[in-house]
């Protein structure tokens, strides 16, 4: 054992150069090779990178596919998003634990299926589905996974497991994989045609500050949800000062109900990758890197091949876009299942090969990024919407859109509704509009920018979606009758204990007490009292936590406080002041089962 | 062009120098602004998030935040003291915290602070987690009932040539402080020492002493916390 993490170890180092910030990269050839990476390899790996135990340890640890412990020949990671619990999840867990014999969080005896939960997989539309070996399965019954698991006992290959290939290029030969598009609604910013090399061609036929001047006329604003202004993001990199510069794309969409980045790396590579590479040349840039999040591994080789044939159109390399002078070319770094990565600074932290805890800030990454360099960093869909602005012109794209937000959003649109999938719109449409359009008229809630954003009732349907009313990055979740919203908000709970990165306090301990005390309140054991400390407690967390993960994570229950206070109002005792959460059976059921006797709980009960 | 930067704290008119925090500057000029994971000449980690002041209507750690000329600092307002005071009540319900038994008992930053906000029971339900003690290294235990997790014995304690001995592992409410087992069996007493001296909190005790100093002449059984940039 001690042997073989020796060679597998010191194969992994030396395939990515001795270099500590490839440990992610390191990391994950040792999980392949041996199926989880030991307390031996551990310490294999910091030995021959220089580094302390602890800096290994603290990788290993705090991505969710990389683990210490076997995780099995076949390791189910079954998304347990909301949405993918309105689709039957629970079902389908179920047939996977009986037919593998074995609990979700743990491996069967044999060691050949692991099971493990996992947070959105970025497949709202195609729910339930897992991740099985780096192969996606969507629209999973019960049926499905107890073929999955037949297949899995006979040792059969994962790939050939997948058997009705999706539409477009997931049909490719790099890809083949069964996940759809389900592209329902085209616009005119992403989804109009576009003819590779036109963008940069142009770009480059003009100079970088007039690039910069087009991206500040279109007021495009950042795709991923914190709607920063582009093109004054892409000025404060170009005049930091410095030689060496990195564009950063963003393509670890990790709110659950987002998959739109997965369908626009599918289908419009090239005019993301060419987007990357206009930017580069607006702040001075000669290399880009794609921050895939491990979820989306499955397209890796597609997206790789891709670039391949952009360098070989010298759209990429040396003089890129046929611009004497000018050299950029574009990497990809795999993330390795971490939501708090999709914040900016934990992105660029984990592409260094350290745990993706946010950094501290000022100083911004366009003064100080990746390696200590100035650094944009831009959502995949902000990215492509800068290749059609350089197009079109920015006066163009500021026609559309509404006084804040300009030209189109991209929303992936998934739950209670009967047309799932994503809608390029103009922004301003009403909720009512898109609810109409998806199908999901009978909806009582709509959440509006995943679970860190708005959970909106019927009586604000008339609003619009857009950074002046309702901001999203994109995910809208439809949530009908039949579901239970409550059950809703405390799925988003667990998603946000499970994804706090654990830096500061407020975020670390108060998301688990905010969620304790909203179980308190499920379990009808809450009084008017409590409600009134939620509230409050929501506040706390928003007010002091150190990043958008905890400033926001209180807002599942903060926002249908204040839209649904009837539901947590009917779940309370409003006959008593004070009702404690303390279960007297539940706490001597031990001691009495040893001693033989019945509770006798008396007025307690 | 001159260095020297001038703002105000709760009206007050401080000055300080370019590239100083807002907790440095404050310290300077008087004014005590409550910290936990912050150590004087440590890179701040902005962990315990205790500092945050209010500086043009936003709230910031005061002890990331550079000072800069004619900000408006808001720091002893009661709605942020009271969140302050959250933050503590906190630490208190995610850890387990036996202070009369605790051998940091008035030298316990997070104690003092317990007292210097008043605090009776904490706000929040206990959390009561399992949390395990680390005995195995030979001059010191990790005792992680007691850790806040303020990363200063990861900035702070490094072997010569810069490795951490100290590091966060896993992530959310089950990060915890590790040691790594090689760098710190070669840790002497004076590091040991060292590093307990820069754990605010007993999660950091040295092995094979204790109580050398008797509880009720420790340092913030003398005087409250704060008081020694505040005065009295």
């Amino acid at each position: 054992m001690g042997k073989e993490a020796d060679t597998v170890v010191k194969k992994a180092v030396k395939n990515h150069g001795g270099d500590a910030t490839c440990l992610l990269d390191i990391i994950r050839d040792v999980q392949d090779a041996m199926g989880c990476v030991s307390d031996e390899a551990v310490l294999q790996i910091a030995r021959q990178l220089g580094i302390s135990t602890t800096d290994v340890e603290g990788v290993v640890t705090f991505y969710h596919f990389f683990s210490k412990k076997p995780v099995g020949k076949y390791s189910v990671y079954l998304n347990n998003s909301a949405v993918a619990v309105m689709k039957g999840r629970a079902a389908v867990a179920k047939a996977f634990e009986q037919g593998a014999r074995c609990k979700f969080g743990s491996v069967s005896s044999d060691g050949v299926i692991g099971l493990f939960d996992t947070s959105c997989i970025g497949m709202n539309d195609q729910e339930p589905a897992a991740i099985i070996n780096g192969a996606v399965f969507t629209n999973l019954t019960p049926e499905k996974a107890k073929d999955l698991v037949e297949a899995m006992k006979a040792g059969k290959d994962v790939n050939k497991m997948v058997k009705d290939l999706g539409d477009g290029q997931n049909q490719s030969a790099l890809v083949k994989s069964m996940v759809n598009n389900n592209i329902q609604k085209k616009g005119q910013v992403l989804f109009a045609p576009f003819e590779g090399g036109s963008a940069l061609k142009k770009a480059v036929s003009m100079n970088p500050a007039g690039v910069i001047d087009e991206m500040k006329k279109s007021n495009l604003r950042g795709r991923g949800g914190a709607g920063f202004p582009a093109g004054m993001k892409w000025s404060f990199c170009r005049d930091a000062a410095g030689k060496k510069k990195y564009v950063i794309c963003n393509a670890d969409e990790g709110e659950p109900g987002t998959f739109k980045d997965r369908v626009i790396l599918t289908e419009l590579p090239h005019m993301l990758f060419e987007g990357m590479a206009l930017a580069g040349y607006a702040i001075g840039s000669d290399e880009g890197i794609l921050y895939l999040r491990a979820e989306y591994a499955y397209l890796k080789d597609y997206l790789e091949n891709v670039l391949a044939g952009l360098r070989k159109k010298k759209m990429l390399g040396k003089d890129a876009g046929g611009k004497k002078g000018f050299s950029f070319d574009i990497s990809i770094k795999l993330g390795a299942g971490a939501y708090v990565c999709g914040e900016e600074s934990a992105l660029i932290e984990s592409a260094e090969g350290k745990r993706g805890a946010p950094r501290n800030r000022p100083p911004f990454p366009a003064q100080y990024g990746y390696m200590g360099k100035p650094t944009i960093v831009n959502n995949v869909e902000t990215y492509c919407t800068a290749t059609r602005i350089i197009l079109e012109g920015g006066e163009w794209y500021a026609k559309m859109g509404t006084a804040q937000s300009k030209g189109t959003k991209l929303l992936s649109v998934s739950g209670d509704c009967k047309k799932p999938g994503i809608y390029e719109v103009e922004f301003g449409m009403t909720i009512q509009t898109l609810l109409e359009e998806c199908d999901g008229r009978p909806a009582v809630a709509v959440q509006v920018g995943g679970p860190s954003g708005n959970c909106v009732g019927k009586k604000d349907f008339g609003r619009r979606i857009c950074f002046d009313d309702l901001a999203t990055g994109g995910s809208i979740i439809v949530i009908g009758s039949n579901t239970d919203l409550l059950e809703v908000v405390h799925n988003f709970m667990d998603f946000f204990v499970e994804e706090s990165c654990g830096w500061c306090v407020p975020c670390r301990a108060g998301n688990v007490i905010l969620r304790n005390k909203l179980e308190k309140i499920m379990h009808g054991n809450g009084t008017m009292a409590d409600l009134k400390e939620l509230e409050d407690w929501c506040l706390i967390v928003k007010s002091m936590s150190r990043c958008g993960l905890g400033q926001t994570s209180p807002n599942p229950i903060y926002t249908t406080l204040k839209n649904f206070r009837e539901l947590y109002e009917a779940k309370v005792k409003k006959d008593v002041e004070y009702s404690t959460e303390f279960d007297l059976a539940a706490a001597v059921e031990d001691s009495c089962k040893y001693a033989g006797r019945k509770p006798q709980l008396g007025e307690h009960s | 062009m001159s260095d020297k930067i001038t703002f105000t704290i709760d009206g007050k008119e401080c000055t300080g120098k370019k590239g100083q925090t807002i907790v440095e500057a404050a310290k300077e000029n008087g004014v005590y602004i409550p910290v936990l994971c912050h150590y004087d000449g440590l890179k701040p980690a902005g962990a315990c998030r205790i500092c945050t002041v209010r500086v043009g209507g936003r709230n910031m750690a005061a002890c990331t935040t550079p000072i800069a000329n004619d900000i408006v600092v808001q720091n002893n307002i009661p709605e942020l003291e009271d969140m302050r005071k959250a933050i503590v009540e906190m630490l208190f319900v995610e850890g387990n915290h036996m202070c009369p038994t605790c051998e940091k008992s008035g030298n316990c930053e997070l104690q003092a602070l317990g007292y210097r906000y008043l605090m009776m029971a904490p706000r929040f339900p206990y959390l009561w987690p399992t949390k395990q003690v680390d005995a195995s290294i030979p001059k010191l235990y990790i005792d992680r009932n007691r850790c806040i997790l303020c990363l200063r014995c990861h900035r702070g304690v490094t072997t010569k040539d810069g490795k951490h001995i100290f590091g966060p592992v896993k992530r959310g409410d089950r990060t915890m402080i590790t040691a790594d087992p090689e760098l710190a069996a070669g840790m002497t007493d004076k590091q040991a020492q060292q590093a307990m001296d820069i754990c605010p909190v007993g999660a950091l005790l040295k092995k094979e002493v204790g109580f050398v100093v008797p509880v009720g002449k420790r340092k913030y059984d003398q005087k409250p916390i704060g008081s020694e940039i505040q005065g009295n």
